[in-house]
């Protein structure tokens, strides 16, 4: 691997050949905007937020997806680059339901973070907004399509797994949206609740149903754990306010990791002081069922019982 | 083995031997075309004889079903040439120096392509056909996989054997039924005959074609979006991490082509490099195929050498405007094209001067627009066609030019306010500088030129509430002047109730607030010269 030197924003540095301009810029700290970008899925340069100017070329690029080459002087933050990043986070905000104040994922959320670091507001128009698509099939995740911003990461993500593949693009244009198999609703479709779309959602389209109205980003306090459950070891959130374990919260996979629901809930009942009655998903509805039932233990606690009972028989004879 | 004898050089030299005189008597027969003293066959007529055709050359003179037939006129005598006569190598540098550029849009030198896709080390490479042909109105494409679908075989096994790929694909959309059906027949008796396939002429080089159906989608034009979709996936633009030439189809090596780019490949490889840069212009060698359409007398397509002024194509070529009206515009480029004013008529038509004056040579869509046209509604309806076509995959294709779209209905609807112009041409910058594929990065064209060139049109509609050419309905009004003769024609034949009111022999009134603008009372007023109802 070639090392190639390159200046960013006036600092020269040396990196690897194979690395992107955005991971080039993180190595100095700088820090640029990108809403579809994660460093563990694909990149496809969709949000275009990241764009930035290179000496030489009279284009804006990418910075996820252009690869550094050596020379290369890059101006993250010239007024070309800024007026660009505004004009897309105006009209992703022109399509955006005026809602931060009730949303889960306020505080959390990258359109709010950006908005603010360059100053936008939401403004009045007459023209059109997204269709309100609201998903509360599902009893752990809500699906809001009309805060949907079309980075796709929770369709790379769901896509990894290959038995899952739930989530796709639907239609085209300014009609496109993100759907659940053939246009299902989260219940109905092969869905199997793990949430990892839910982690990587950077605004309110896919939102822990289990926390809301609960906790948000700013409240409380949170610690991270790694699941007992299996030997991949996925990390969760607990979320307390004071000394109530109130949440747990899928934190996003890396490294391989599946993410379950069992795992998740777990995690929940381990935890959460007061945990919610959990739902199994039985030919495509959640039916309420008990936590004995949820993590398959039925046979394992009958078995305890048993060995519990027999144990205390020959302690009395 | 199957018993089917080899195909030869001297079997394919025997066949043109026996076939040439065949064909030459049936042209002679009917009578379309010139035979002349270097064995070219031309129509006549004086539509074609201003054109100068290269990638059109055997359309309308040989039949597409019969491979002896383009065998006939010198057909696969390149490929075969080739494959005895040239290294890999030397065909790349010949493509180079010929500075082909790709005919389906970005003028990208297609010797060039090659050469990444041939320098590129890889156990498979692909070359694909790009005939995807969506822009509303063109049908250059079409019409050369119809009448002449060798060439654009031929084409594509040169290019595999200067690349060093054994397979390739076309891409066709399904709505091109007959070009489908003939593409099957050529690709079968080019197999049949021994030209593709395996071994080819016993040189070793082995050259298969498959077709795939499009759906349909505009966007799946794009290169990338087109693999994606060869690929079984949704149909979006790939982002440009690696070079297609590196890592396209199936993350190998592959050549994207347009038709008419590779009907062009054999023809040089016949006729010779030099040959080829004496036609064009120095940095657009060779011709281009256009769609003449619109308010002219003859539309069609026209073959053209590059650099061959507007004019002449508008004028000399398509016979001028239709019914003696004025010339206000021409189209490039199809539908991120940019509008030409009359000004600039006398603009050479190639890559460089057509983006100089904002437009884009395209794939080759020439729409002529008279007096009566608005060129506000022009821009609408151009980007409404774009905005039904973006993928929907980038922020600011589909959100920027649904917003734009939506301050254009607005102001041809009268409802245009003042800053719309300059919102619009903000926005136009943001959507061509960070969309991520060809087709947002255009869409804006039409409204940036019509704006640019027709600046006071918008003015009229946002100001004044008015369209000058009279077109857009919610803007225009219709009154009866004192000319009026109280024929009452007018008031009969309108199709609203109690719209137009007056007596016999006296001046009738139209009611402003119940008319439809349909123009009913325009058409059948008979005062002349100047009719009494007037359009305002
Ligand atoms: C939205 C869009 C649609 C396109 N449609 C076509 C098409 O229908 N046919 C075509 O040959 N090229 C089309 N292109 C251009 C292709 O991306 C590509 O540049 C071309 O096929 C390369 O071939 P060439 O170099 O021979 O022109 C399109 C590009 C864009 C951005
Ligand atoms: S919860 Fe898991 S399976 Fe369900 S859509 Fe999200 S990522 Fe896919
Ligand atoms: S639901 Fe969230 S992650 Fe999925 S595309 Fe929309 S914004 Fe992106
Ligand atoms: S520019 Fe438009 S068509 Fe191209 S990728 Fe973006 S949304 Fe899709």
């Amino acid at each position: 691997m070639a090392n190639v030197k390159i200046i960013i924003d006036g600092q020269k540095i040396t990196v690897p050949n194979n690395i992107s301009i955005l991971e080039a810029a993180k190595k100095l700290d700088i820090e640029i905007p990108a809403l579809c970008y994660d460093p563990n899925l694909d990149v496809v340069a969709a949000c275009r937020l990241c764009v930035v100017e290179i000496e030489g070329s009279n284009k804006l690029e990418t910075s996820c997806s252009t690869r550094v080459r050596d020379g290369m002087v890059i101006h993250t933050k010239s007024d070309l680059v800024v007026k660009t990043r505004k004009d897309i986070l105006q009209l992703l905000l022109d399509s955006h339901p005026n809602d931060c104040l009730t949303c889960q994922k306020a505080g959390d959320c990258y359109l709010q973070k950006y908005a603010y670091e360059y100053g936008l507001k939401f403004r009045d128009h007459s023209g059109s907004m997204r269709p309100q698509l609201l998903d509360t099939s599902s009893p752990y995740i809500l699906k809001d399509n009309a805060k949907c911003i079309l980075c796709g990461k929770c369709v790379r993500t769901c896509s990894q797994v290959s038995d899952r593949m739930v989530l796709s693009f639907s239609e085209r244009g300014y009609s496109t949206k993100i759907i659940a198999d053939f246009d299902q609703t989260l219940e109905e479709s092969s869905c199997v609740s793990c949430n990892r779309c839910v982690t990587v959602c950077p605004v309110g389209a896919l939102v822990d149903k289990r926390a809301m109205g609960k906790i948000r980003a700013w409240d409380g306090a949170s610690k991270v754990i790694k699941c007992k459950s299996c030997q991949y070891g996925c990390e969760f959130e607990i979320k307390s306010k004071g000394t109530v374990n109130v949440a747990v919260v899928a934190k996003p996979p890396a490294n391989g990791r599946p993410l379950c629901l069992k795992g998740r809930l777990t995690t929940e009942l381990l935890y959460v002081d007061k945990p919610e009655a959990p739902y199994r998903k039985i030919n495509g509805q959640f039916i309420e069922t008990n936590w004995t039932k949820m993590l398959g233990i039925e046979d394992i606690l009958e078995r305890i019982d048993k060995i519990n009972a027999e144990k205390e028989r020959e302690g009395k004879e | 083995m199957g018993c089917r004898k080899v195909l030869t050089l001297e079997r394919l030299q025997q066949i043109r031997k026996e076939h040439r005189p065949i064909l030459e008597a049936r042209v002679g027969e009917a009578g379309n075309a010139d035979i002349n003293e270097d064995g070219s066959i031309v129509l006549n007529g004086d539509y074609y004889k201003k054109q100068v055709r290269i990638a059109l050359k055997n359309c309308g003179i040989i039949n597409p079903l019969m491979i002896e037939d383009y065998i006939a006129v010198d057909g696969y005598s390149a490929l075969a040439n080739i494959l005895f006569n040239k290294s890999s190598g030397e065909i790349i540098d010949d493509m180079m120096a010929s500075n082909l550029r790709g005919r389906g849009g970005a003028g990208f030198p297609t010797g060039r392509k090659w050469n990444e896709a041939f320098k590129y080390d890889a156990d498979q490479k692909f070359m694909i056909c790009n005939a995807d042909e969506g822009d509303p109105g063109a049908f250059m494409d079409r019409s050369i996989l119809e009448n002449d679908p060798h060439s654009v075989l031929e084409g594509m096994a040169i290019g595999g054997y200067a690349v060093g790929a054994d397979k390739g694909f076309i891409y066709v959309r399904a709505e091109y039924p007959i070009a489908v059906k003939r593409l099957r027949t050529a690709i079968e008796q080019a197999k049949e005959l021994g030209i593709l396939g395996n071994n080819i002429l016993g040189t070793g080089f082995s050259f298969d074609i498959e077709l795939r159906l499009g759906s349909g989608a505009f966007v799946c034009g794009e290169g990338t979006a087109l693999i994606e979709s060869i690929e079984g996936k949704r149909g979006m633009p790939r982002t440009k991490i690696h070079r297609t030439a590196h890592k396209g189809l199936w993350q190998k090596p592959t050549i994207i082509n347009n038709v008419e780019t590779y009907a062009n490949v054999p023809v040089i490889f016949q006729k010779g490099v030099d040959w080829f840069r004496s036609i064009g212009t120095e940095k657009s060698p060779g011709t281009k195929v256009f769609s003449l359409v619109g308010k002219v007398q003859n539309a069609g397509l026209v073959e053209v050498p590059m650099g061959t002024p507007l004019r002449e194509i508008v004028y000399d070529i398509g016979g001028g405007v239709q019914d003696g009206k004025g010339f206000k515009a021409v189209q490039t480029g199809g539908p991120s094209g940019g509008c030409i004013p009359a000004h600039l008529i006398d603009t050479p038509v190639d890559f460089e001067s057509l983006g100089k004056i904002g437009s884009i040579m395209g794939s080759g869509g020439m729409v002529v627009m008279d007096e009566d046209t608005c060129m506000v509604d022009v821009a609408r309806f151009f980007l409404e066609f774009t905005v039904d076509e973006s993928c929907g995959k980038c922020v600011p294709c589909r959100e920027g030019t649904k917003r734009m779209l939506e301050i254009l209905e607005r102001i041809v609807s009268g409802h245009g306010e003042d800053g719309d112009i300059e919102l619009m041409e903000d926005l136009s910058e943001t959507i061509s500088k960070a969309s991520l594929c060809g087709l947002g990065q255009t869409a804006s064209n039409p409204v940036v030129t019509t704006i640019k060139y027709f600046r006071d049109e918008y003015e009229a509609h946002i100001n004044e509430k008015k369209c000058p050419s009279g077109s857009c309905r919610p803007l225009i009004k219709y009154f009866i002047t004192e000319a009026c003769i109280g024929c009452t024609r007018c008031a009969k034949s309108c199709p609203v109730d109690s719209c137009i009111t007056g007596k016999v022999k006296e001046r009738h009134v139209i009611n402003q607030d119940v008319c439809i603008k349909c123009g009913t009372c325009y058409e059948v007023c008979p005062v002349k010269p100047v009719k009494a109802v007037v359009k305002g």
